[in-house]
């Protein structure tokens, strides 16, 4: 008996063994590559507060830089190699294909490492992975955005397409709660958002110092400032855990449906394509099935906030 | 599929020859435990001598020819200031001989996991793809309940499936692979008495299950009871460990790691597989902890494999097999949670009936 009748032949993959897979726009599993990322030159660092900076990013191959697009809500992962990737939310408005925008905390091991990097310096970014904020949906209505501390980040990319699609909408409020005045993200664009594209801005500080001249006190103390038509307005709001519970449970009782609540939820990720487990609440993804969630799905979920 | 009877020497004589020919992989007896039972592992085969053909459950599932405990994801090559990344999905063909049904049910689940969905894992598949999978029936331990999971009997997901009846097997041809290489042996086609012995043995086999895990509606039992205090009672018990997730063939939740090589001219990035009972596992930046607790985390794993996985893929991740009951330190294991967990509403329910009140 010949021998290599019983040796098994090595099979290669193939694009074809996914056809099966639902294709996905601007998602990457159709090139089988979903770990290769699309390396980027930070064209810019501004410093924000303290603990913030603003990375602007330009995907340096043209042709990558052609297809790569995101809604907003949606994140990407921002690689350092050697030193890991992170889900980052994209800070700048859709519309911009040449330059993204991160907002970034220096919190862990990553961001630490990235915040030493200067411009000019090279990383990768895979994605934009996960859902994104109906703006659509929303268009037509009041919309309120509700923001506390590094929240703002996520609600940057659609405060960006309501003051690109600005008479898509009626009123637009912001809210947005941080604990010292020198926290306060983006406030070289206040005046543009205010005078130009008529979106009301109400910030409020826990505690204030001798400069702050504004409100003092928590974000639900914010909501006697506005008046608010339950029948046709949308929320979106994006802050720490605790603030979820008592912003919505508020507008809960207003009478604001809840599935015209957004919620932008934060978990560790170390995959981003819902196979890691990492980021899993109750049988929900947040990284293919989030961030964005309205707030019916959240209140299903089981230790979701 | 196509279905043959093959002698058990001529079927010796096959497996000797396949053995020799790929690398392979088979049970074999390790060590044995505390009670002198044999302990079992899937481990290098060169023929079918080595392999414990007799064998009940090896202690380490299968999935970790799969899903290695660590694996490259991809590797960084600096230069300069510059780096390039490359990316290998490596599948050397292997053959594994003597996986059980309900071994194999749970490699059909990783499959549903893994390569369905927007981000079908290659690492996966170039591995699932190059294997060969040779299953044998066999009776259940005590403490099995794969029944009970509607796992003790497999139609798809192998490329040979062997029942023993008696003095022959009866195969299962599920690939041309297989089917090909057993054209060079003896091999017959059944007849009406094989056929009444295979339905003997699979009748034999179901029988055998000693154990039994109420699993009727337990998606929904699990979503009403999330606050039941019988998770802090096992979550008390519960050590931390991971143990339970490492022997598990369905569990496959990973953690992703960089590190640079030792000259720095390198970096690779890895996939871990974790735990969710490890302590981090909900951490997130900023350090909040979205499961503080042993019993959320214990909690957390008897959702995903019993409940979550049933809303997304409308099945129950567990197999039934009972390797965490078996490797925990601590004795908890998911026949007792689960109906432990029943228990605690079905007291009430007999309240209510021998009530005078409520009648």
């Amino acid at each position: 008996m010949p021998d290599k009748h019983f040796v098994i032949p090595r099979q290669d993959i193939n694009r074809e063994d996914f056809t099966s897979s639902i294709p996905d726009f601007n998602r990457r599993s159709e090139f089988m590559k979903t770990e290769m990322g699309h390396k980027c030159i930070i064209t810019s660092i501004v410093r924000l507060t303290e603990q913030e900076k603003l990375f602007k990013l330009r995907i340096i191959d043209p042709q990558e830089r052609g297809i790569f697009r995101f809604k907003p809500g949606q994140f990407l992962m921002l690689e350092l190699p050697g030193y890991g990737d992170v889900p980052i939310s994209i800070s700048s408005s859709n519309s911009n294909h040449e330059f993204l925008e991160l907002c970034i905390r220096k919190a862990g091991h990553v961001t630490s490492a990235l915040f030493t990097l200067s411009e000019g310096a090279h990383v990768a970014i895979r994605g934009p992975f996960g859902s994104a904020f109906p703006m659509d949906e929303m268009a037509g209505n009041n919309v309120l955005l509700i923001a506390g501390g590094l929240g703002f980040a996520p609600l940057r990319a659609p405060l960006f397409w309501i003051s690109e699609h600005r008479e898509r909408f009626l009123k637009v409020d912001v809210l947005y709660g941080v604990k010292e005045p020198s926290q306060l993200l983006f406030t070289y664009q206040f005046d543009e958002w205010e005078k130009i594209n008529h979106i009301t801005l109400h910030t409020i500080v826990e505690q204030a110092d001798a400069g702050w001249k504004g409100k003092n006190g928590m974000i639900t103390d914010l909501f006697q400032d506005i008046s608010i038509d339950p029948e046709h307005t949308y929320a979106i709001v994006c802050g720490p855990p605790v603030m979820f519970k008592v912003v919505c449970s508020y507008l809960d009782n207003l009478g604001i449906p809840m599935n015209r609540m957004f919620v932008s939820l934060e978990r560790r990720m170390h995959c981003g394509m819902g196979k890691c487990c990492r980021c899993m609440v109750g049988s929900t993804f947040t990284c293919v099935d989030g961030p964005v969630f309205d707030y019916w799905s959240v209140m299903n979920l089981k230790e979701a906030i | 599929m196509i279905y043959k009877v093959i002698a058990k020497s001529e079927f010796k004589r096959f497996t000797d020859a396949l053995l020799r020919d790929n690398t392979s992989f088979g049970p074999r007896q390790v060590d044995t435990d505390s009670r002198g039972k044999a302990v079992y592992q899937f481990l290098p085969v060169t023929s079918s001598d080595d392999v414990a053909f007799d064998y009940t459950a090896t202690a380490s599932s299968a999935k970790h020819f799969f899903l290695p405990f660590r694996e490259e994801l991809s590797r960084f090559v600096f230069q300069d200031q510059e780096w390039d990344q490359q990316i290998s999905y490596e599948g050397n063909p292997i053959v594994l001989i003597g996986l059980r049904a309900c071994d194999i049910s749970a490699l059909n689940i990783l499959d549903d996991v893994l390569l369905k969905g927007h981000f079908p894992s290659p690492y996966y598949l170039a591995k699932r793809k190059n294997t060969f999978v040779i299953g044998m029936d066999h009776l259940p331990l005590p403490d099995c309940f794969c029944k009970s999971m509607n796992h003790h009997t497999i139609s798809t997901g192998f490329n040979l499936f062997c029942s023993d009846i008696g003095e022959d097997y009866y195969l299962s041809i599920n690939s041309s692979k297989a089917f090909n290489f057993l054209k060079e042996f003896d091999t017959r086609d059944p007849i009406d008495d094989d056929n009444c012995r295979l339905v003997e043995r699979r009748k034999i086999i179901s029988d055998s299950f000693r154990s039994e895990v109420d699993v009727t509606a337990l998606p929904s039992i699990l979503d009403i009871e999330f606050d039941s205090p019988v998770w802090e009672k096992w979550g008390n018990k519960c050590l931390n460990c991971g143990t339970c997730a490492m022997v598990c063939p369905t569990c496959y939740c990973y953690s992703v790691e960089e590190s640079f090589d030792t000259n720095l001219k390198g970096a690779t990035r890895q996939k871990k597989l974790y735990s969710c009972n490890l302590v981090d596992f909900a951490e997130v930046a900023g350090g909040h902890n979205f499961r503080p607790k042993n019993g959320d985390r214990l909690k957390y794993r008897y959702y995903h494999q019993h409940r979550g996985f049933a809303e997304n893929a409308n099945q129950q991740i567990c197999v039934g097999c009972n390797r965490c009951g078996r490797a925990c330190l601590a004795g908890i294991n998911p026949k007792d949670v689960i109906n432990d967990l029943r228990m605690d509403k079905e007291s009430c329910l007999t309240n209510i009936s021998s009530s005078p009140d409520r009648i």
